[in-house]
């Protein structure tokens, strides 16, 4: 028999959910793969195909509220249905060797399975069908679209097959940006603040507290553009490669705080050319490292835009270190 | 706001063989940003600028008429790719 899971979240649930997000403990988000039963589903019941991350899982299940359904899991090694699909775990062999394991030809009547349309990528529907005898129905984009989808005999209205990045999208990624480059950060702004203490005379550690805080005051500002702000204002920001809106905000937001330090003589001259070239460089490449988040960007156009991208931000980031370095010993 | 931002215009690898098109409509149906749609019972590549290269119209197309370098759009992936 199947086990039965619930259609409702637990608290655990949401937890387990929340950590995921924050990336802790990423990879071990799996469940085990094969056949799910949900309410008391018949051989009539509509089957669900999915993959054995918990954050699909949980989000297909607890989108079935009073529908009797049959889930069957792939094995996903843990991803996500659109990134495995990407890959081909979400695939055409892996859905023909479940659908053959879980013997599902005795257990429903009819021959339909119901995979997510972002699983396409990595599904030939006419192989399935042709190896298994079992045809493959293309559901809805987002798994909260599904009782809509069955109730109108398993048709998907133009906008369930849309893909959207709305600012809630956006926002749930936010908290992976934030830990992903927290680390490097962390690093970068110890070395910034230790070599602020660095002047033409020698090391003073007296120096290094005055000055390392409007030090780190710039690299924040970086780090808020490339991991907050730019995934946030992402349709806003103008251009359409993320390494052009990660500059521009980058240039925005050094724009306001670097004049007013020079005019307070808080930076220098050579010390403000340096933080105007660095934090555009620094939140150009984390909003273009941004991509790879979003449900848009292609390799192509991905590929086209580091081949600019890249030298700028080398060089810029660069030349900034030299001169923030050199104004250290002016 | 509805849909996704335009991303860059004219680097999509997607080519489609109309000839070969036998109107079934699961490219329209695969797609995420709606860039086939069936017209005259054949399928026509609409928005191109739109493709993500994913793949899912060509896996699915049982005509083998649509070609596309399917890949995943992240620069990272290719960094690390560049780094060995």
């Amino acid at each position: 028999m199947a086990p039965v899971v619930s259609t409702r979240l637990s608290a655990s649930d949401h937890y387990t959910a929340w950590k995921a997000r924050w990336g802790i403990n990423r990879m071990g988000f799996s469940i085990a793969p094969g056949l799910y039963a949900i309410g008391a589903p018949t051989p009539a019941s509509p089957v669900l195909v999915s993959a054995n991350y918990i954050l699909s899982f949980d989000a297909l299940r607890s989108s079935c509220v009073g529908i009797d359904a049959w889930i069957l899991v792939l094995d996903t090694k843990g991803v996500n249905v659109w990134c495995a699909a990407g890959k081909g775990a979400f695939g055409t062999e892996e859905l023909i060797t479940r659908i053959c394991e879980a013997k599902l030809d005795q257990v429903v009547a009819h021959h339909k399975v119901i995979v997510p349309q972002l699983g396409a990528p990595g599904v030939a529907a006419h192989i399935v069908r042709r190896r298994t005898g079992f045809s493959v129905v293309y559901g809805p984009v987002r798994s909260r679209d599904i009782p809509v989808f069955l109730s109108k005999n398993m048709h998907a209205d133009p906008h369930m097959r849309r893909v959207h990045f709305t600012l809630y999208d956006r926002l749930a990624l936010v908290p992976m940006e934030i830990t992903g480059a927290m680390s490097y950060f962390l690093l970068v702004a110890a070395l910034f603040f230790i070599l602020s203490g660095v002047h033409v005379w020698g090391y003073s550690a007296q120096m290094a507290l005055v000055k390392g805080k409007y030090q780190l005051l710039m690299l924040a500002n970086a780090f808020v553009c490339g991991a907050i702000l730019g995934p946030l204002l992402l349709p806003f920001l103008p251009g359409r490669a993320l390494s052009l809106k990660g500059f521009v905000l980058g240039l925005a937001s050094a724009a306001g705080p670097v004049p007013y330090l020079y005019r307070a003589g808080l930076f220098g001259a050579v010390e403000s050319v340096a933080w105007i070239l660095m934090v555009p460089a620094a939140s150009s490449f984390m909003l273009m490292n941004f991509t790879g988040a979003t449900p848009y960007t292609s390799l192509s156009g991905v590929k086209k835009e580091m081949k600019y991208a890249l030298p700028v931000q080398i060089g810029c980031a660069g030349a900034g270190v030299l001169l923030w370095l050199a104004a250290r010993c002016i | 706001m509805a849909g996704c931002p335009m991303y860059l215009k004219n680097v999509t690898t997607l080519t489609y063989d109309r000839e070969r098109c036998s109107g079934c409509g699961m490219c329209a149906t695969v797609c995420p940003h709606g860039v086939f749609s069936i017209q005259e019972k054949r399928a026509v590549a609409g928005e191109r600028d739109a493709c993500m290269e994913c793949g899912a119209c060509m896996v699915n197309c049982p005509e083998s008429a649509i070609f596309v370098k399917a890949g995943v759009g992240c620069a990272a992936a290719v960094i690390t790719v560049m780094l060995g």
